[in-house]
């Protein structure tokens, strides 16, 4: 194991520095005092005044960072990076109707963007039907409504399923919408072999995290199991599972906490398809990430770039992967919304180009950045666009993508890559002890870990240990910026009205046998235990509802309700 | 922002009445970050919070506050379907003869929202970013202002 | 209107099913000793009807979880459900998170069921109090059911399993929690035991380990000789073996009706409201005279035991003069 820095040159340095101390540093102190006694990062790491090539004197070179597109990968997936290809630029979008959806895709697309994402409203979220008494007042609010295959074909209708990939945030549901995403790709004979894109279908960080949960624990990784395991053996571009630690960061964990739980829940994941009897090469290829990228700028670089080398690690070592692309962590970032301010909401177009920046440096696979009315309602088409900007003018302007992994050597940041990893290796270490991320879901421990921090960081904006402009520092009474803010106008109820209207025609206009057979069928093959994706596809095609499959597979599974944690 | 003395001075006269708060989720709404940190700081503060937990419908928080017969009832959404639930909430309250209980509101609210919600009967609303100390400090008020009321 | 009257009308309305006044009512008996007597003695000539139930064990064993599954179970049967949730909330802290509730919010709404956190908030011998006379109202107002939800440590959580006809111990799979469950001392104390989450796969190896305690003997231990202790496996999670525990349930409850430890238990409770009313006043006075007072102050050649006795005896000359 070679060092990157030999011992003389090392004990020139420590010389130095000790003279440093004693001469340069307290002159400059003592007219200088500095703001605070201690400088901590946004997770509360600390933070020395200076890092020197002391603080990696023990890092092997080839061993921790190696070269990009080669293992460990802490410099990259690719050798080439961003030289090669721009990350793809994914907006999270969705509301309303599907025609007011299919509207915005068409929009973003002929703006640039380069991926799409879907938003489901929150009946589709939890998986019932538009007509659900419980939908009321909310469809089309946060995404958008997709009761049934219907509404998928309109919200591609004139959009190409060959050539554009889609990611949708959907969990519980995700085998129905799965299935109503290839339905659709089908009837525009786009065959199986180009059909990409992501499923989240991550029901571990559900129960930590979104809380979107629909089915108790086992069920539900029983469930997303079944979409990998079905998605590898016939949709070879789609990327079954998003292990998302976005939500779990944005819910108030720390970045290392962010860190540690994603990863041990993919490790839960590979665990689950091992077990099934799948080759780990035949799967790991398939599995994506997700991160946010929060505002202190060197930790969430530093927290991307130790990601990649833990899961190589633990996919090469301990599930003995040995296919290249079976050790890439490939993800997508999304920009911190919980650091966007409804007070001055246009510095938040500030904050997200920086987090944005973060990300690229970081060497992200594609990227979504928050709009500047984050804080009030789904963005606006204005605010949308401002922020799929802000990463044009990064990708294209700024020269950031110019080089592959600019910020490694930089002592802080490779110091802070590795105390990241340390500290996220006790967390994982911890969870491993308890069985795993399942039983440690079911205990509450990443719940009360998370819950803990979120208060925790509360407390110190609320003490002005940690400040937000605007919000507890230069802080304005006025209200007048909100105002200029233009918020997205969604007739609410007419949407609503109108949907539910269309799921009636369709319950009426189906074929009501054909469809009670194919939930009979779904039904039985749940409670066997069979993979259910060909079922679910096979109900979806006869124009079953979100709401009616979801709840044949409430009655095999049960439901969750969370256990009592602040 | 209030000072170190002036919580002290909340919480002695938290710690010298029985102030019992619901804290609610309406609807669909995951949303539980905020909720949560208020429930835990009125808790700190010295009252007995009850946390419904997420996806309650108005009845259900209604017959809650009926049951364990609380002072006051704070709820939070960031769905964007705060109208709709806050109405329907309010007007099972007067339904059921205790709207004399105070209703407050956070989550994410956008602000041309805030006077049909103040028409609605909802006491007050918070935006996103309200430190934590004025929503103590309200909570103690508002129940004070309807205990004089009510005697 | 005097206290009494108002009272009065409280319960009226009560009675009469405005939960809201029960609710109230219940508030009431929480904060105020004197007008919880007043209630008590309102209603005390009433025969009661119900059968209280018990449910105790450590925390996170699915108590709560399991009681929403009974009364579901209880409410198909057309049973009135009330539910008293005494929460762990740790003493040193003034403030509390009433947690229990959350498993049965489904039950909110439900016209038959009513359910009630009660915080332990440190106060001395006062949650007995309120426990057991709430329990009392329940019966008056015609609940069938009253589900006491408690861990079972402490005075207070013991005294209120007293006055149970029938207690379940709830248990879950895993030998650790078991032993845990062993030192809190309540394993001795079930009617019937229940062994939660027997979904896991460590539930036959623990079942297996706590039949041959049962066969032993270790288990259960106050009326061995009327009632052998039982036990069950249930899944409250997926709702299994609800029905078999509540027919277990129904079983105890026949057997103690037709040996007279109904009505005794009954009496248990009657008197024990009295002894912790009495604890209830005389521990807050205690405390207000121990403030407010010089003579506690221990003086170096003061006697101990006499010093504690003036105590004693000024508090019961202050409680007589009021
Ligand atoms: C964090 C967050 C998440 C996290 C939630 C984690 C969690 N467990 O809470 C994650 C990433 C999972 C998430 C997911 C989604 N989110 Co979100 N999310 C946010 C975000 C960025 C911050 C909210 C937050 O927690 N802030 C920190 C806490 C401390 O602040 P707070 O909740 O505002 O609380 C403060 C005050 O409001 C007030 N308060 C709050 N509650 C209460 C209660 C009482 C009683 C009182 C007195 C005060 C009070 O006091 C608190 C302290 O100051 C907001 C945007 C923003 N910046 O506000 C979007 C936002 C709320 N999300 C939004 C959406 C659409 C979603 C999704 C539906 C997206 C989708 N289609 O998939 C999902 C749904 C998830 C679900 N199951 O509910 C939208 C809602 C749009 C709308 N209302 O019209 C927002 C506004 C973003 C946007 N502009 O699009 N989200
Ligand atoms: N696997 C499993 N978990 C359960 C079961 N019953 C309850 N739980 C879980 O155990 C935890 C504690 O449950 P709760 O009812 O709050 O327990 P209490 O503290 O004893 O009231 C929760 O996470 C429940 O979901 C069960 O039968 N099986
Ligand atoms: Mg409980």
């Amino acid at each position: 194991m070679t060092k990157l820095y030999n011992d003389k040159a090392l004990d020139e340095i420590k010389a130095r520095l000790e003279k440093w101390e004693k001469e340069t540093l307290p002159r400059s102190l003592s007219r200088f005092p500095e703001r605070s006694e201690e400088f901590t990062t946004l997770s509360g790491i600390p933070v020395k005044r200076l890092y020197t090539p002391l603080d990696v004197k023990d890092t092997s070179y080839m061993e921790k960072l190696g070269l990009p597109g080669e293992y460990p990968f802490t410099r990259g997936i690719h050798a080439t990076m961003y030289r090669g290809r721009i990350w793809t630029m994914r907006m999270f979008s969705g509301f309303g109707s599907a025609e007011d959806t299919n509207k915005r895709l068409k929009f973003l697309i002929s703006h640039g963007e380069t991926g799409l994402s879907l938003a489901f409203d929150y009946p589709t979220l939890v998986g019932i039907d538009s007509d659900d008494p419980l939908a009321k007042g909310e469809v089309g609010v946060c995404g958008v409504a997709v009761s049934s295959l219907l509404d998928m074909e309109t919200i591609f209708d004139g959009i190409d399923m060959g050539s554009i990939t889609t990611n949708m945030t959907i969990n519980p549901p995700a085998p129905v919408l799965l299935a109503m995403y290839v339905a659709t790709a089908e009837k525009q004979g786009v065959p199986y072999s180009k059909i990409g894109g992501t499923t989240q279908n991550d029901p571990l960080k559900e129960f930590i995290a979104q809380k979107s949960y629909v089915f108790p624990p086992e069920p539900s990784v029983k469930i997303a199991m079944d979409v990998v395991e079905w998605s590898v053996k016939n949709l070879p571009k789609w990327n079954p599972i998003s292990i998302s630690g976005y939500h779990i960061r944005e819910a108030g964990s720390t970045a290392v906490q962010e860190l540690a739980f994603t990863i041990a829940d993919g490790i839960e994941y590979v665990r689950h398809l091992i077990n099934r009897g799948l080759d780990v090469d035949s799967f790991a290829p398939r599995l994506s990430f997700f991160f946010d990228s929060h505002i202190n700028f060197f930790e969430e670089i530093a927290k991307f770039r130790a990601a990649r080398r833990m899961w190589a690690k633990i996919m090469r070592e301990w599930f003995n992967a040995k296919k290249e692309r079976s050790l890439w962590m490939r993800f997508h970032t999304q920009t911190a919304g919980v650091s966007l301010t409804a007070q001055q909401p246009f510095n938040n177009i500030i904050r997200t180009t920086i987090e944005a920046l973060a990300a690229v440096l970081g060497g992200t696979q594609s990227l979504h950045t928050n709009s500047l009315d984050e804080p009030f309602r789904v963005p606006s088409e204005f605010a949308a666009k401002i922020a799929l900007r802000t990463q044009q003018i990064i990708a294209y302007e700024t020269g950031v993508a110019d080089t592959v992994d600019p910020l490694a050597g930089s002592y802080y940041v490779e110091w802070l890559t590795d105390k990241m990893e340390e500290e996220a290796w006790k967390y994982i270490d911890r969870i491993e002890m308890m069985g795993g991320m399942t039983e440690a879901v079911k205990r509450g421990y990443p719940q009360r870990e998370i819950t803990e921090a979120s208060f925790r960081f509360q407390r110190e904006v609320e003490e002005r240990k940690r400040y937000i402009v605007g919000v507890n520092i230069f802080v304005e009474e006025e209200e007048d910026e909100i105002r200029n803010v233009p918020l997205l106008d969604i007739n609410q109820r007419e949407i609503e009205k109108r949907q539910i209207e269309r799921l009636r025609k369709l319950r009426r206009q189906r074929n009501n046998e054909a469809v009670k057979d194919a939930l009979n069928k779904l039904r039985k093959a749940a409670s066997k235990g069979e993979n259910i994706m060909p079922y679910v596809l096979e109900a979806v095609k006869k124009y079953a509802t979100l709401g009616e499959i979801m709840n044949t597979l409430k009655e095999v599974y049960g439901i969750w309700v969370e256990p009592p944690i602040y | 922002m209030g000072g170190a003395a002036d919580i002290l001075e909340l919480i002695k006269e938290i710690r010298g009445r029985r102030i019992k708060v619901l804290v609610a989720k309406l609807g669909l709404d995951g949303h539980d970050r905020g909720a949560k940190v208020v429930a835990r700081a009125l808790k700190d503060a010295g009252m007995e919070v009850i946390y419904t937990g997420i996806r309650q419908s108005p009845e259900q928080v209604v017959e809650t506050a009926i049951q364990e017969d609380v002072d006051i009832i704070g709820v939070s959404i960031l769905s964007g379907a705060h109208i709709p639930l806050m109405e329907r909430l309010i007007s099972l309250l007067r339904e059921k003869g205790i709207d004399d209980i105070p209703v407050f509101l956070g989550g994410t609210i956008p602000l041309p929202d805030i006077p049909k919600l103040e028409e609605i009967g909802v006491d007050k609303v918070f935006l996103p970013g309200t430190p934590l100390y004025d929503i103590i400090k309200y909570t103690v008020e508002a129940v004070k202002k309807k205990r004089s009321r009510g005697n | 209107m005097s206290e009494r009257d108002s009272i009065k009308e409280v319960l009226g309305k009560a009675t009469k099913g405005d939960k809201a006044a029960l609710g109230r009512l219940l508030t009431i008996i929480e904060t105020s000793p004197k007008k919880a007597s007043m209630v008590v003695s309102e209603i005390l000539h009433e025969e009661g009807g119900a059968h209280v139930i018990g449910i105790t064990g450590i925390p996170g064993s699915g108590k709560s979880t399991l009681i929403s599954r009974l009364i579901s179970h209880y409410k198909d049967k057309g049973l009135k459900i009330a539910v008293i949730a005494i929460d762990p909330t740790s003493p040193l802290s003034q403030g509390a998170l009433l947690g229990d509730r959350i498993r049965m919010q489904e039950h909110a709404t439900s016209p038959n069921v009513f359910i009630r956190s009660v915080p332990t908030r440190g106060v001395k011998g006062g949650l007995s109090f309120s426990g057991v006379t709430m329990i009392e109202v329940f019966d008056k107002l015609g609940y069938d059911k009253i589900i006491v939800e408690s861990i079972g440590v402490g005075q207070t959580d013991i005294d209120i399993m007293n006055v149970a006809h029938t207690i379940v111990v709830v248990t879950t799979p895993g030998l650790g929690d078991d032993i845990q469950a062993l030192k809190a001392g309540i394993m001795e104390i079930g009617d019937i035991y229940v062994l939660n989450k027997s979904d896991k796969p460590e539930a036959n190896k623990t079942y297996a380990y706590l039949d041959f305690a049962l066969d032993l003997g270790e288990l259960g231990g106050v009326d061995k000789r009327g009632w052998q202790p039982r036990l069950l496996k249930t899944s409250a999670i997926m709702g299994e073996g609800i029905r078999e525990l509540a027919d277990t349930i129904e079983e105890h409850l026949d057997y103690i009706r037709s040996s007279n430890k109904y009505t005794e238990k009954i009496q248990t409770r009657r008197m024990l409201m009295v002894k912790l009313l009495a604890e209830k006043i005389f521990l807050e006075k205690l405390e207000e005279t121990a403030e407010n007072s010089g003579e506690v102050r221990l003086e170096k050649d003061n006697n101990l035991y006499q010093a504690s006795i003036n105590l004693i005896k000024k508090v019961s000359r202050e409680l007589e003069r009021e």
